[in-house]
Parts: structure tokens; C-alpha cells; sequence
């Protein structure tokens, strides 16, 4: 069985069907690219996996367990690891301090331990403020850990959300938009990252519009189109795809 | 070194709490101790409701509701004679596993009501619970909503109190006993137990800061904290948001009943006014001055701030004081008075230097 499944799933909002009937599988130690013009449903697609959005029918499994109708939280119990579109860090902490919340589900301290601070929580807590520095270094953002989140520059923060997403050590990396309002230096960068990653045994699902990067990167594409799935192929099969280039460069050509 | 950092404040506050008493002693002040004793206990409420508002990012303006339903319950247990159901079968279990004391009234009648200890547990339990039925649902809510429901939570439990006779309507309850913690340690406002109060108020609020410290500096803390931060991407980080979000709301009701039961045997009695919305807005009010996400500004303005008041400085604009501190405050001060850069102020208001001072706040 593939690592993630997709089978037959649908999300209406009001008139719109914004995702149609989607399969698809993600093997394990993929990366797996999800495009098409914008509104095609892939946002949708992201939150239906995470559980931000219920779906209104067909069914996700990941790891031979199905997952949807599971709250967020549990689905990122079970190893599945998310970036946003729009980066969404927590305000008012430290880069530091943002990747240590990633640890959240690999450490166990609970409120009682914490408010009377139990002696065995103190080694965990030095193991998570470590693993943190290690992600942080990582993305190269080591520099910046004591640094209010609100105080860094676009690219940082990113870094830092990066950072988080892995400090969870996920089976499964959700990336929404890796490489938006990047350079083409930085987005080089991030595409050498997300495959070191992928070299590491970590799978991922990743949301792009750049189509260089996406090329480059992914090992098979899927394309959406006003929620259908319209095409699931290699990289360079999908750029002679018929369908797919009447999507993106429209009918006349 | 980061846990000495954490407690080298507690022993500051400790030196301090010692440091006062000794100058009210030699300087003959001691009845200043009364409201020192007083503001202390209102603090543990403020530091309770700082976690959740300032860490947690949850509003309420319902906690004087849990502060009265500890005062009240502990109140209404420890004065309301039982003799007349005394053949009841649940009264006598009572008697016999010694939750209840015998004693006289004010006229030698016999009196037989609940032991402080037992009435204390029930109390703060009672709101506990409370809080866990109506922050499962009051808790998805969110922002104004979440401020509207609580407050509304906050009228029931004034109308409540103020309607039935159980809690003696708009008199309250009064000639409340003393609390006897352990032998020879009464909370009780008698004059010769001002000083011994004072330092088992402070006792109470350096645990309840310690208990505190402790969770914002932990995995929980940093967990609470996240949820402020962004709701969504903690809960997909795998923090069981809404379960975080009610067990802070309880806790820090809990801490609110608790000091509810302990303002009650102290001043001998609870009256209607301390469970009032202008309470609620109160604690908010000086959890915004303190700054918010700030456990030690909180105790500060709220031990200042409750002082002022009780010393009646404020005179018959107390609760209007209140009103214009939290307007002043969102309005000038955001981050509280404590973080207030006069600088940065001064240039954010003069045109010429406005473009150099472009540091924007985040919301």
C-alpha cells in the first residue's frame, strides 16, 4: 500500500466543487508535485489531507489508516508535517521558540509536570531546545534563534517554518507553496533543500507554481484543473501533456 | 542557569513581601497590611487570568464569577447551620467522617456547619467543573464572541447570587469563620492575625507564581503560547488545541475560586459586588496594564492597582478608574506600562520623525 491514498474525494463550497472526485497515491520517499492554474482545488486538497477541511465524500489513508475525519492534531500525531501558503508562525516567540512547538508531539511533559517543573522533564526539554537549534541550523537560520519572529525578513521566516515542519519528523512533508515570494536564487536553494530532504526518507507532497522548480524536483506530478484531477505522470511526460498545456497556455496555442 | 533566572524574581519578591512588613512594623503602619493582604489574594486571580489571556490568547470577562462562586460556596457551606436536618441521613455521614464542625452562634444557640477545609475543596472544585461545562462550548468561540459568552456566563452567576436567598441576595453572606489551615494558622481578619495573614496571603501567591512560572517555561507554556500565536498551525504541529485552551481556562478559574474562598474568611463574609461585571473588567483591565503576555507585570499592577483601590484612593470613581485605564492602555500602550518606550512615543506623535520610527507592532 502506497504511504498516502487518495481515493474518490470531494469538497463542495456552496455551488462550487472545488475538489472533484480526486485519486491519487503518494509512495513512500517521493516527492509528489500537485499544480494547475489557480482555483484548481490544491490549497483545498492540502487542508482536506491536514483536516482543516472535512471532505464531503471518498476517503484519505495514510499509512494503512484512514485519516479523514481526524482533527488536525491527530493527523500530525501520526507523522503527516505541513507549511502554509501564507506562512503562519506563532507571533510573539522566538524563531527558537517556533521550531521547539514542532517538537510538541516527540515529547510528553503535560501540565502537571510543568507547573510543578518534575525533574524527569528537564533532560526532554534540553533534548527539544537541541533538536530545535539542530533544525534552525539546518535552514540556516541559526543565527536568527533568539530573534522575535515578527523582527525577520520574509525568507527567514520561511526558514524557520521549514525548520518547524521537520523538527516534528514527519513520515509525510504537506509544502504549500514552498518557493512564493522567493528569489530565483533562494528558490534554487529550497529546491536543493526539499530534495535533501526527500533524501533523508522523508516523503513529500508539495503545491508549486513555479514550473522550473517542479520539474526539477518532483518524481510525479499530478495537475488539477477546476477540481479534477486531469492528468498523473512523470515530470517530463506531463510537459508534453496535451491537455495539460491547453490549461495552462489555452486553446489556441 | 535559565531556572535560576526564573526564580531569582520569586526570592526578589520574597525579600520584598519581608521587607514591607518590617516597615510597616517600625513606621506603625501595620494597618496598611489589611489591603496588602487583600490585593495579594485579587493578584492570584490576575496572574491566573494573565496565563489565559496573555499566554493563551482567550479573553474573559467572567472571571469574578468564578472568584464568587469559590467566595460564596465556601461562604454559604461554613455559615448555614445544619443542626435541623441533623437526623438527615447524608448530614449525619457528614458528621460522622468529620467534615463537619459543631460550634455556637452569636446567641449560644447550637450550630453544626461545614468544616472550612472540606467547604474549600468543594468550592474550588465546584468552579472547576463549572468552568470545564462551559468552556467546552464557550471556548470555540473566538475574540469578541468568546468576550461576549463569558461575559454573559459572569451576569448568571451575579444574578444568581444576587437572587437567591441561599447566598443572602444584595447582603451577601457574612460572619463567616475563621479558616483554620493548620493548628494555629487561621485566615481570619481578626486584628491580632493581620500580620500572620499577610504573610499566608503572600505564601499563597508566590506558589500560585512559582505553579505559573513554571508553565509558561514549559513544553505546555510553549504550547499555550502557540495557540496565541497562530490556532491552526499549532493545532497542526499536533497540539490538541481546544483540550489546551480548556484546561488553562479551568486552571485559571480554579485559581480564581481559590482566592474567592480565601478573601471570604478573611473579610468574614462575600457581598454581591464581588461577583460584578466592573470585578471582571477589573482583572482584565489590569492583566493589559501589566502587559499582557507578562506573569510579573500582572502581579505588580494587580497588587498596585488593587491597593490603590481598596485604600480608596479612587474614591466613588473606582470601577470608572478601571474603565479609563483599560481605554488608556489599548489605546497608548498595547504591550502594557511596564515595556512603554517614552522615546519611541514622543517621536510615533512629532510628523518629522515619523518615517524613522516605521517599526511596526505585530497584531
Amino acid at each position: 500500500m502506497a504511504l498516502l491514498e487518495i481515493q474518490n474525494l470531494n469538497r463542495r463550497f456552496g455551488g462550487l466543487h472545488a475538489v472533484n472526485n480526486v485519486s491519487f497515491n503518494v509512495e513512500q520517499g517521493m516527492i509528489k508535485a500537485v499544480i494547475g492554474p489557480n482555483g484548481a482545488g490544491k490549497t483545498t486538497l492540502f487542508n482536506l489531507i491536514a483536516g482543516n477541511l472535512p471532505a464531503n465524500s471518498g476517503k484519505i489513508f495514510f499509512d494503512n489508516a484512514r485519516i479523514n475525519g481526524r482533527k488536525p492534531y491527530q493527523i500530525a500525531e501520526r507523522g503527516v508535517s505541513r507549511t502554509y501558503q501564507n506562512i503562519k508562525l506563532f507571533h510573539g516567540m522566538t524563531a527558537l521558540e517556533n521550531v521547539m512547538v514542532g517538537r510538541h508531539i516527540r515529547s510528553r511533559a503535560g501540565f502537571m509536570a510543568g507547573m510543578l517543573n518534575l525533574p524527569w522533564t528537564w533532560p526532554e526539554e534540553r533534548e527539544v531546545r537541541e533538536k530545535a537549534m539542530e533544525y534552525l541550523d539546518l535552514l540556516g537560520a541559526a543565527d536568527c534563534a533568539d530573534t522575535e519572529i515578527g523582527n525577520l525578513s520574509f525568507g527567514q521566516q520561511r526558514g524557520v517554518e521549514f525548520a518547524r515542519a521537520l523538527a516534528m519528523e514527519p513520515t509525510l512533508l504537506l509544502l504549500d507553496e514552498p518557493a512564493a515570494g522567493l528569489n530565483i536564487y533562494e528558490t534554487a536553494e529550497i529546491g536543493r533543500l526539499i530534495s535533501k530532504i526527500r533524501d533523508s526518507g522523508i516523503t513529500i507532497l508539495l503545491v508549486e507554481h513555479d514550473m522550473s522548480l517542479v520539474m526539477d524536483i518532483s518524481d510525479e506530478i499530478v495537475v488539477l484543473s477546476f477540481g479534477e484531477k486531469i492528468a498523473e505522470d512523470l515530470p517530463h511526460k506531463i510537459q508534453q501533456n496535451e491537455e495539460v498545456i491547453r490549461i495552462y497556455l489555452g486553446d489556441e496555442g | 542557569m535559565d531556572l535560576l533566572k526564573r526564580y531569582i524574581p520569586v526570592l526578589f519578591l520574597l525579600a520584598l513581601v519581608v521587607a514591607v512588613q518590617l516597615v510597616t512594623h517600625f513606621t506603625e503602619t501595620t494597618y496598611y497590611l489589611t489591603q496588602l493582604t487583600m490585593s495579594a489574594y485579587y493578584s492570584v486571580v490576575v496572574i491566573g487570568l494573565c496565563v489565559l489571556m496573555g499566554y493563551c490568547g482567550q479573553i474573559s470577562l467572567g472571571h469574578a464569577g468564578f472568584f464568587a462562586i469559590g467566595g460564596y460556596l465556601a461562604g454559604a457551606l461554613t455559615t448555614h447551620n445544619l443542626m435541623s436536618f441533623r437526623d438527615h441521613g447524608l448530614v449525619a455521614v457528614l458528621d460522622r467522617i468529620g467534615l463537619l464542625v459543631a460550634g455556637k452562634d452569636l446567641y449560644g444557640g447550637d450550630l453544626l456547619t461545614v468544616e472550612p477545609w472540606a467547604a474549600c475543596i468543594t468550592a474550588v472544585l465546584t468552579a472547576g467543573l463549572i468552568a470545564m461545562a462551559i468552556g467546552g462550548p464557550v471556548l470555540k468561540l473566538k475574540g469578541h464572541y468568546l468576550a461576549m459568552a463569558t461575559l454573559g456566563f459572569g451576569i448568571i452567576i451575579f444574578r444568581i447570587a444576587l437572587a437567591s436567598a441561599y447566598f443572602g441576595e444584595a447582603d451577601g453572606i457574612s460572619e463567616v469563620p475563621a479558616f483554620r489551615l493548620l493548628p494555629g494558622i487561621d485566615i481570619s481578619g481578626s486584628f491580632g492575625a493581620r500580620i500572620l495573614n499577610y504573610y499566608i496571603a503572600w505564601v499563597v501567591v508566590i506558589v500560585a507564581i512559582i505553579l505559573l512560572l513554571n508553565l509558561i517555561h514549559s513544553r505546555v507554556g510553549r504550547a499555550l503560547r502557540a495557540i496565541h500565536g497562530a490556532e491552526e498551525a499549532a493545532n497542526a504541529m499536533g497540539v490538541n488545541t481546544s483540550r489546551y485552551k480548556l484546561y488553562i481556562f479551568v486552571l485559571s478559574a480554579v485559581f480564581a475560586a481559590l482566592a474567592g474562598v480565601l478573601v471570604t474568611h478573611y473579610n468574614g463574609g462575600i457581598g454581591p459586588s464581588e461577583a460584578g461585571i466592573m470585578k471582571s473588567v477589573r482583572y482584565v483591565a489590569i492583566v493589559a496594564v501589566g502587559g499582557m503576555a507578562n506573569i510579573w507585570g500582572a502581579l505588580i499592577m494587580g497588587v498596585v492597582l488593587n491597593f490603590l483601590s481598596l485604600r480608596g484612593v479612587f474614591g466613588s470613581y473606582d470601577d470608572a478608574v478601571f474603565g479609563v485605564i483599560l481605554i488608556v492602555i489599548m489605546l497608548f500602550a498595547p504591550q502594557g506600562i511596564l515595556k512603554i518606550n517614552p522615546w519611541q512615543q514622543l517621536k510615533s506623535f512629532l510628523p518629522l520623525f515619523a518615517e524613522q520610527s516605521g517599526e511596526e507592532t505585530p497584531e
